[in-house]
């Protein structure tokens, strides 16, 4: 295939660098376009893989293309339709991936630069509710980032076999079960968008506060997320739950620098240097903040994307608008039943009605034993004891949440808590 | 089109002192399904109901045992074998799928022609 007269760069280490550039922003829509022509996401990925390889060689001779994702469709679908035309009985046997008609697309548009997206359909098909959520997120992570099966068992604390294992079991049922290569009708939308923004939303937060490792944040995963965001955004950007989460992402992230100390140890909102906040970040979120919640009702990442809106616009801790909060908090209960939620509604509560009012409710929830083992709850808990002077019982409840994370930076903030009101309590 | 079967899993007690009346329902509730599954465009190859697990005899290794192969409180009383576009056309379809005492499970057909 002719390459286009890109930059005619020969250097190897400038290659290298072009085609890792272009794995990272064009896996995904390489992949969905070559799924359509293989109709089998494993074959697709194979496919896939030697484009990337041949692009180094290739661009190496002739210079890096003007439109690398193009460039390697192209070299991907050749290769698929090669090994289809090769392997009549291959090609009989492999499941409806897709409709029939895209078969003939694909024969069609042979040679020619390919640019239908087929992006969305790659992402629900690897959010499709039939899979469990964890198999979803590796899906995801595997298929539309690009990222390595080690990545993501790095990234997940789960040996290598077994993230293989979940993979290409999900993988297999995908193709055996045949779920279908498509974008949700109007109908099914709602339900199957918000699967896809929990995956993404999670990916994020195992990047947020990584469940092991040296560091609090993972940057790999919550960049990787910010991207997925950002992707889904341009693909479907009249989904105001879309604009949430992507909202929601950067003010969340725009606090990533101050989130720990030159030590590496936790500093909670309320001791953050606030001017070191990203405030581009915050002002590109608080915008989208306004059109999530714009007409009819907002969904749940609008909502909670609207509250860290406001605790990134306030001024101070203390100058929070604390009663606006309040009222975030009550409607995104309505829309979103979670105990995490009402947790972090305590938070709030305590700010407006005092401790004491917001350890009844944390009371309640113990109680109902939603939350037992999510180590927020004991932490919440043992904070509100402690403004009220409640030694003992604090530095209990420090003791139980200790016990129930391993991050080693909120370790240690529970550490000193525990610390601090032993001596409070003459210990 | 795709084949699966949908596997109706139920708490058998649900049935034992139903008598005629939920005999009567329960036949009205599948012919039901049945004609819903053709407005759906899938497509009824087969299926039937099961008398009891208390009628049941596993065998494993050869030996004979009385009971079902796994005792559990929901136990496959009945089946179908349908027809579909894909696995979302099947769940659309195995949602109408009376099961009052429990649920299904969906499960597709493996294509064993051509090795």
């Amino acid at each position: 295939m002719a390459a286009d007269a890109g930059t005619a760069v020969h250097d190897r280490n400038a290659i290298r660098a072009a085609v890792a550039d272009a794995h990272r922003r064009e896996w995904a829509f390489v992949l969905a376009a070559t799924a359509r022509v293989t109709r089998d996401l494993d074959a697709a990925e194979e496919c896939v893989q030697d484009a990337y390889v041949s692009a180094l060689d290739a661009w190496a001779r002739q210079g890096v293309p003007r439109n690398p994702g193009a460039w390697l469709t192209t070299a991907a679908r050749h290769r698929a339709l090669d090994t289809l035309r090769r392997d009549r009985t291959l090609r009989a046997k492999l499941p409806l991936l897709i409709p029939e008609q895209s078969q003939a697309d694909a024969e069609a548009d042979d040679g020619e630069p390919f640019t239908a997206d087929d992006r969305l359909r790659l992402v629900f098909t690897c959010c499709h509710p039939a899979l469990a959520r964890e198999a979803q997120v590796a899906l995801t992570l595997r298929l539309v980032c690009g990222l390595s099966t080690g990545e993501i068992a790095k990234a997940f604390l789960v040996s290598e076999s077994t993230m293989a294992a979940r993979v290409t079991r999900a993988k297999k049922k995908i193709s055996a079960a045949r779920i279908a290569y498509r974008v949700p009708d109007a109908t099914e939308l709602p339900d199957r968008l918000d699967a896809v923004l929990t995956v993404v939303h999670l990916v994020f937060t195992t990047g947020h506060t990584a469940p092991g490792g040296p560091d609090l944040v993972r940057a790999d995963l919550v960049d990787r997320a910010s991207e997925l965001a950002r992707m889904l955004r341009t693909l479907m950007p009249d989904e105001r739950e879309v604009a949430g989460l992507l909202a929601l992402l950067l003010i969340t992230d725009a606090r990533r620098e101050t989130r720990t100390d030159a030590q590496g140890n936790l500093l909670l909102l309320e001791q953050q240097d606030r001017s070191l906040w990203d405030a581009a970040r915050i002002a590109d979120g608080s915008a989208l903040v306004i059109e999530s919640l714009r007409g009819g009702r907002p969904g749940r990442f609008a909502l909670q994307a609207a509250i860290a809106a406001v605790h990134a616009e306030a001024a101070s801790y203390q100058e929070t608008d604390w009663p606006q909060l309040l009222v975030l908090y009550d409607r995104l209960l309505r829309v979103w039943p979670s105990p995490v939620v009402e947790l972090n509604r305590t938070v709030v509560v305590a700010m407006v009605s005092g401790p004491q009012a917001a350890l009844d409710d944390i009371a309640k929830l113990e109680a109902e034993g939603r939350l037992d083992g999510y180590h927020y709850l004991p932490a919440t808990k043992a904070d509100l004891l402690r403004r009220l002077g409640r030694a003992a019982e604090a530095r209990s409840a420090y003791l139980a949440a200790l016990k129930l994370t391993d991050n080693p930076a909120e370790r240690g903030f529970l550490s000193r808590r525990v610390a601090e009101v032993s001596m409070a309590d003459g210990r | 089109m795709a084949q699966y079967a949908i596997l109706i899993y139920e708490d058998e007690s649900g049935f034992a002192n139903g008598g005629d009346e939920l005999w009567q329902t329960m036949m009205e509730m599948h012919s039901r399904f049945a004609g819903q599954v053709g407005e759906k465009g899938g497509k009824i190859l087969g299926g039937d109901a099961l008398e009891p697990t208390s009628t049941a005899t596993s065998i494993r290794n050869d030996v004979v045992t009385d009971g079902p192969f796994a005792e559990t409180k929901e136990a496959l009383g009945g089946f179908y074998l349908i027809e579909a576009r894909d696995l979302d056309h099947a769940i659309e379809i195995a949602k109408l799928c009376p099961a009052p005492f429990g649920g299904v499970e969906v499960r597709p057909i493996m294509d064993t022609s051509g090795g």
